[in-house]
């Protein structure tokens, strides 16, 4: 088949333009889910393997099998199959089904220590290389941080800081394989490199290195092709190679690297236009779109990184982001749901509930209704999706082909990469303003030139003064973390492959993150509304505080807090867009925890809205735990004050409904969610989790988690398997707000 | 205006109100009640004294901070105790949100004839939901502790002769209110009403058990059993044919 005869032509056919494909062929589509089908029996067949597979992993610590011999690469394993003679998309990222694989050029002591907690060693060959003389980015970024870095880092300043995993977030646009197969886009990355020419400054030297590499990933992926005897040097010649294709490029991707976050981007509605043309030319039936669909998935389920054991703890569950974003409308107004969008939700019914891929849907209030029906539906059966704000997203960057990178934040696909960056403590941050610049947990200087505090009540304007000092001088030496973490991670670990399929010279953001929101604007509003006296050790350290009065609580939409919280959100997002960065990214921040609001709390001492010590934070933007008596619209509310202009990467919130409370009938509460997502969306929020469980349920999985495999449910921005989550923190998702009043 | 006329004395609020009306609704609880049902499920709003002074403004402000969640038909309920009680100041606060463009709905038990109580349920509210708690006057004293089956009909059918809908609840109490007797009552009195949009059947339950234990009051139906499937069932086919939209909750 020959693409340019087959579909309509145009800008895609002289340039790599994807986004032009998918406009100009794309088929809306606006009904409801009736015409979907059941798994085939390969597929069932498939999934039953992989599910003993998983629970072989679940009895083995969780790490089935790992390859202690070989470096992953994309070339680096022989072909893995589950069973071959069923699989119709076929590829491993080794040679077996869930066995990791080492990738150390992100850091090596991390990959030693993860085998360890195994009771494995690398293999000597890749032991010796990699300790006597390959350098990692690890080792780079720790060679350049400053003393000051690695105390915030060190006392919980700055946390989960990319400097010793893989940064993710890149989302390579795997879609260009299958449109344009790979021997074209090697040519147009040779035609980008013979531009780039002097004067040669750092960044042109830098630039053509790093094409050159991707010219060299790109030869790989081809010979990867052909281990499972396909040839992706072509473009897919029809609906199965589009989906096979497509997923070779992401398996390139993750046998290359293992960022905290991969996601696949948005690809259903571009898989659809090849369904629905062998669709249409009697080719295939919906049982074999089904069918790709389905195996593609199971195969995306079944990515895994090694991992050490502390990585648990900013990022539980074993998490990959294999974000697929699914819906939103075409800038022209017409809607981007397709029967293939159906067929990916469909996946959470033939292969049951999961985590991953991490299914986004791109919500506008303009989506038809068959379509925003079914998403409720799934959601209040799965809990396994979430949600996001297309019309915000699309009208504020005037971009209608985008990718969620991880968990809430939008990446123009092909054109624009992002540079993760994690989070800074913000109610650390608070209290630096109230202990003269000191951790208060060990009295270290971390900040001059906040004033000691001397009054018996604390004074809000004195706090806010002081507040401001501790946002300006955290906020730089967060962004000189990152702009080293980033120079390095271009260095030692530059994602090759992923870059491959992006524009040459792509447009580049900086991501930097905050936790803690909600304790940050709690506290304001104590001081500011009730009388809040510091109890202080003999060094004058805060230990806890005494409320007097009762103030303002953060989620229940009351402006008086409410704005306190947003206008946080503006100034400390207005002191790190003042710092200079790396490659001239664009600083962005988002409201996110991951479920680092377990351990940030930990290292967190008592704050003034009278948490004690140790308590975890709520999680991303999330009012806290408890507070929001008012009922989920006021929480929703509050969260929606906080302006998307000011936190661009993204606001986290994670809502967890009771079903009875969403209404008495299941069509009421289809119709009452599909309202929630419209109505809060239409306030101009950016994202929504949706949980829809049973307390009991989530108790009676903790006591017997293998009664319970495949149960899900969302934290901030992605999904888990509940029964993956340590004790500590499945306790800390049971003691979240869940709305249940009737 | 005086200041209890431009407050009223809410016991709690709650935004996402989904059993209380038409769609997403606001729905205030108002503290105070005039009767005693002896199956309260907030008994904790009964006492008269109590609750948070509110000014209707706010609440006017957090039902329009809300409008993009109504859809066509969401809006403020008003419940409690018995909403009826401030109906004074219930009139400025009904004409606000009326201005605003949002829906309104009264949760009341139907017993306060006052000027103000009848003006809303002729005219301002564009909802009512009214709670027939018993078929009978003795029926009805049992359940409530006093009498007053009789203004609750007045009262419907002043709404009914004004044409503007309403809605029945009716609490199916096993051996106080799911006769033979007590449901053809039913029949008799309500089928035919043109403008009885909704009849809702509530199974009776003991969930709000732990407020009158926590008030330190006695829960005097202890002995009474929640209703089996085929008790609900029994009073929802007998209903049924008789009324255009009727459902369990
Ligand atoms: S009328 Fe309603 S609020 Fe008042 S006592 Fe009876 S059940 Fe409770």
């Amino acid at each position: 088949m020959d693409l340019e005869n087959t579909f309509k032509t145009g800008r895609w056919c002289k340039a790599i333009e994807v986004k032009d494909f998918v406009t100009l062929n794309i088929t809306p589509y606006t009904g409801d889910h009736k015409f979907l089908e059941g798994p085939t029996a390969r597929t069932s067949k498939l999934w039953d393997l992989c599910k003993e597979a998983l629970k072989e992993e679940r009895q083995n610590n969780g790490l089935r099998d790992v390859d202690v011999n070989i470096v992953s690469g994309m070339t680096a394993f022989e072909a893995g199959f589950i069973d071959k003679e069923n699989e119709v998309i076929v590829g491993l990222q080794t040679d077996k089904l869930l066995k990791r694989a080492m990738k150390p050029y992100g850091g090596y002591n991390v990959v030693k220590k993860a085998l360890s907690e195994h009771g494995l060693k690398p293999n000597p060959v890749v032991h010796e290389s990699f300790s006597k003389y390959t350098k990692t980015h690890n080792d780079g970024v720790f060679d350049a941080y400053t003393d000051e870095i690695r105390k915030f880092r060190s006392l919980g300043f700055l946390t989960g800081l990319p400097d010793n995993y893989a940064r993710g977030r890149i989302i390579g646009d795997y879609r260009r394989v299958a449109l344009y197969g790979i021997n074209r886009l090697i040519e147009g990355k040779k035609e980008d490199l013979q531009k780039i020419t002097g004067p040669m400054s750092d960044a042109t030297i830098r630039l053509r290195e790093e094409v050159s590499e991707q010219i060299r990933a790109l030869s790989d992926m081809i010979e990867m092709g052909t281990i499972y005897g396909l040839d992706l040097s072509r473009p897919a010649q029809n609906a199965r190679e589009a989906v096979q294709w497509t997923y070779m490029a992401y398996l390139a991707a993750v046998k290359e690297q293992d960022g905290a976050a991969m996601s696949l981007g948005s690809v259903s509605s571009f898989l659809d236009i090849f369904i629905e043309k062998d669709i249409q030319d009697g080719k295939i039936t919906e049982t074999d779109a089904q069918e790709y669909i389905d195996q593609f998935v199971m195969k995306l389920r079944m990515v895994r990184h090694l991992r050490m054991e502390a990585y648990d703890q900013i990022f539980a569950g074993d998490p990959t982001w294999v974000t697929e974003s699914i819906g939103g409308l075409l800038i022209d107004g017409r809607s981007k749901v397709t029967k293939t969008s159906f067929r990916f939700l469909n996946t959470l019914y033939n292969l049951g509930p999961s985590p991953e891929p991490n299914i986004t849907i791109l919500w506008s209030k303009n989506l038809p209704k068959g379509f925003k029906d079914y998403c409720a539906k799934v959601s209040i059966e799965t809990s396994s999706i979430q949600y996001e704000n297309d019309d915000l997203m699309r009208t504020s960057s005037n971009c209608d082909d985008y990718g969620i990178a991880c968990c809430v934040s939008m990446q123009e696909l092909g054109k624009h990469i992002q540079f993760f960056g994690a989070r800074t403590n913000l109610a650390k941050t608070l209290l630096l303003a109230i202990n003269s610049g000191r951790c208060e947990n060990t009295g270290t200087q971390m900040v001059d030139g906040i004033p000691f505090i001397e009054e018996e009540y604390l004074d809000y304007d004195k706090v806010i003064d002081n507040f401001k000092i501790a946002m300006k001088e955290v906020a730089r030496v967060y962004n000189e973390a990152m702009n080293i973490i980033h120079f390095m991670h271009d260095k030692y670990y530059y994602e090759k492959a992923q870059m491959a399929l992006i524009d040459t010279n792509p447009k580049i953001n900086i991501a930097y993150g905050i936790a803690g929101l909600s304790i940050v604007a709690d506290s304001l509003s104590a001081i500011k509304h009730a009388k809040v006296k510091p109890i202080r050790d003999e060094n004058g350290l805060t230990v806890d505080f005494q409320i007097e009065g009762d103030f303002p609580k953060y989620g229940n939409d009351d402006d008086r807090v409410d704005h306190i919280a947003r206008d946080v959100v503006e100034h400390f997002n207005m002191e790190l867009e003042k710092l200079p960065v790396y490659k001239n990214a664009m600083p962005t921040m988002s409201v996110l925890t991951i479920t680092s609001n377990v351990v940030y709390g930990k290292k967190t001492g008592a704050t003034p809205d009278g948490r004690a010590k140790g308590v975890a934070f709520a999680p991303g933007a999330n009012p806290m735990h408890g507070r929001d008596t008012h009922g989920v619209i006021a929480s929703l509310n509050s969260v929606a004050k906080i302006d998307y202009k000011d936190s661009k990467d993204g606001i986290s919130n994670t809502l967890s409904v009771v079903p009875k409370s969403l209404g008495a009938t299941p069509e009421m509460r289809i119709e009452n969610l599909v309202r929630t997502l419209d109505g809060y969306f239409g306030c101009n929020a950016q994202h929504l989790n949706v949980n829809v469980l049973d307390r009991d349920t989530l108790l009676h999985a903790m006591e017997h988690p293998e009664d319970h495999p495949q149960l899900t449910i969302r934290v901030s921005g992605y999904a888990v398997n509940f029964v993956r989550l340590t004790r500590e923190q499945q306790q800390e998702v049971l003691t979240r707000s869940f709305h249940e009043t009737m | 205006m005086s200041p209890t006329e431009n407050k009223l004395i809410v016991h709690s609020i709650e935004s996402f109100g989904t059993h209380d009306g038409p769609g997403i609704r606001l729905v205030v609880f108002l503290q105070g009640c005039n009767l005693q049902c002896k199956y309260c499920q907030n008994a904790d709003t009964i006492a008269l004294k109590g609750g948070t002074p509110t000014d209707i403004e706010s609440l006017v402000k957090r039902a329009g901070n809300m409008k993009t969640y109504f859809g066509d038909d969401g809006g403020v309920t008003v419940s409690g105790g018995e909403p009826m009680l401030q109906s004074k100041a219930l009139i400025p606060f009904f004409e606000a949100l009326k201005e605003e463009g949002i829906h309104t709905n009264i949760d009341t038990n139907g017993l306060i004839r006052t000027p103000e109580a009848q003006h809303l349920i002729s005219a301002l509210s564009d909802l009512v939901m009214f709670d027939v708690k018993a078929t009978t006057e003795e029926g009805f004293k049992s359940i409530t502790g006093a009498k007053g089956l009789d203004r609750l009909l007045e009262n419907i059918q002043l709404r009914e002769q004004n044409q503007k809908p309403y809605w029945l609840r009716y609490v199916l109490v096993p051996g106080y209110t799911d006769s033979d007797e007590s449901l053809t009552w039913l029949i008799e009195t309500f089928s035919e009403n043109s403008y009885l949009e909704k009849f809702e059947i509530l199974p009776y339950h003991k969930l709000g058990t732990y407020k009158w234990e926590s008030l330190g009051m006695d829960y005097q139906f202890k002995d009474v059993k929640e209703n089996t499937p085929e008790q609900i069932d029994r009073a929802f086919e007998m209903l049924k044919p008789h009324f255009k939209d009727i459902i369990v909750k």
